[in-house]
């Protein structure tokens, strides 16, 4: 399995606090890498860093590299829109535009260009079915997207991730607002997408990492503490300081 | 943070050094019975094989709850997962005690002229269970290991024991019967021993995450 995003060394600055220190991470295509740690770790900055969310926080400061298909994604050439859609991103809490469904989905393809009705239909179809929502909304496009359930907005949030193309998949704390039964529709899901799509997802739910993902990186104020197979991770964690987190001695 | 995990951590230790010590009294009463001829004693040892398979049931419903409760990880998840397989061998060991007393009763045998063997290769089984048991609740690798080697003590009294029945049978007027008797007790002090090692291998999965098949 060959590694899609690379990062070497990433530092990263919100003014004078460090938040990120010498993260060097690689992360296989078509996988699910799940990112632990307490609050304030820095694993949702990393997450963010991966398709550049954080240049919109003012005072930030990045060095060191991070490679997105060999290709530095700090590079001057990079066209930022274009970076995002191919790494896209899931929210905690499900954010639907006030539009209808259809408009929800159909929203990144036509800022993309794309007009034509026969085109977008496609997309929006495809891009249902793959977040496994099509059934359920197919006679509802036309509806708002706010009347739906939580766990519908989020799988639709999902829709709308794939309606551009994306290759990699950023899953912040997707679940953590949904009931169970959402929440076991989403982690299925993120099994199926991955045969498609590389899947980086921050979560405090351990038992999640432990259900879904293949990698686990365990962050800790700032630093990488340890990143392995998640079944070697929790069965036998190398660093002390992973055992006493994920056992829930501290955190 | 995790006070009534811990303090349940703790009651499992507990289950398990008490299941223990009622293992070391089955084999202890098995070969007391033997040496003294003692069948009442012998009858005892499968009431007491019953207590330790109760026990098991307890220690196997406790480390279900907690697998429910606790979700355990890392070191946690390899203590009661180790725990629930050692129960396992526990149990078996009771049993073959039994199964020694048992012999004792129907055939009121006495050990002749083996005592002595029989009665060191009580002690070192004994010492097996003892050990692995206490290596469990101290995570103490270097006894988990140390028990593993001395198996090859238990396996050395067993041939000197079978090597002395051997030389029995060719005497004349042995008895066949009790003769195949002692050598079906020596059998499952034996593998009480062999148990003994399982139990010290669980317990090293439990400190280390790794399977030891040989330590050479």
């Amino acid at each position: 399995m060959s590694n899609i995003i690379t990062s070497e060394d990433l530092c990263l600055w919100y003014s004078e606090t460090q938040a990120l220190k010498g993260i060097s991470m690689e992360i296989p295509e078509n996988s699910i890498t799940a990112l632990i740690g307490p609050s304030g770790c820095g694993k949702s900055t990393f997450l963010k860093t991966l398709n550049r969310m954080n240049d919109l926080v003012q005072g930030v400061k990045i060095t060191g590299t991070v490679k997105y298909q060999g290709q530095d994604i700090f590079a001057p050439s990079v066209d930022v829109n274009l970076l995002r859609r191919d790494i896209g991103m899931v929210f905690q809490k499900p954010n639907p535009f006030p539009m209808s469904v259809y408009d929800n989905v159909a929203y990144g393809p036509r800022t993309h260009g794309i007009r034509s009705k026969a085109r977008l239909d496609e997309i929006v179809e495809q891009s249902l079915r793959g977040a496994a929502i099509w059934d359920e909304l197919k006679d509802r496009l036309k509806k708002s997207a706010l009347g739906l359930s939580g766990g519908q907005q989020q799988r639709l949030c999902i829709a709308r991730a794939l309606a551009v193309g994306p290759k990699v998949l950023l899953m912040d704390e997707p679940t953590s607002a949904l009931d169970p039964i959402s929440t076991a529709r989403i982690e299925e899901l993120a099994e199926e997408l991955k045969k498609q799509y590389t899947i980086v997802i921050v979560t405090h739910n351990m038992q999640q990492a432990v259900r879904i993902s293949d990698k686990t990186a365990f962050f800790l104020l700032g630093e990488l503490i340890e990143y392995d197979d998640t079944e070697k991770l929790f069965s036998m964690p190398q660093n002390k300081k992973t055992e006493d987190y994920i056992t829930g001695r501290f955190g | 943070m995790r006070s009534g995990f811990d303090k349940q951590l703790t009651e499992l230790n507990r289950e398990m050094i008490s299941m223990g010590s009622l293992c070391e009294n089955a084999i202890a009463m098995s070969a007391k019975a033997l040496l003294d001829g003692d069948t009442a004693l012998a009858k005892k040892v499968s009431e007491l094989s019953a207590q330790i398979e109760r026990k098991e049931r307890d220690i196997e419903s406790m480390c279900l709850k907690l697998l429910l409760q606790q979700q355990p990880v890392a070191k946690d998840l390899r203590i009661i997962s180790s725990a629930l397989k050692m129960v396992t061998d526990m149990e078996r060991i009771g049993h073959q005690s039994s199964d020694i007393a048992e012999i004792i009763s129907l055939a009121n045998i006495s050990a002749g002229g083996d005592t002595r063997y029989i009665h060191d290769m009580a002690l070192s089984v004994i010492k097996m269970v003892t050990d692995s048991i206490d290596a469990f609740v101290k995570k103490d690798a270097a006894t988990a290991k140390s028990v593993i080697l001395y198996d090859d003590v238990v396996d050395d009294y067993f041939d000197k024991i079978k090597l002395a029945l051997i030389e029995l049978f060719s005497k004349s007027g042995t008895d066949g019967e009790q003769t195949l008797d002692l050598l079906m007790i020596a059998k499952y002090f034996e593998r009480i021993g062999d148990h003994a090692v399982n139990i010290a291998k669980w317990v090293l999965f439990s400190i280390t995450g790794r399977h030891e098949e040989t330590l050479a």
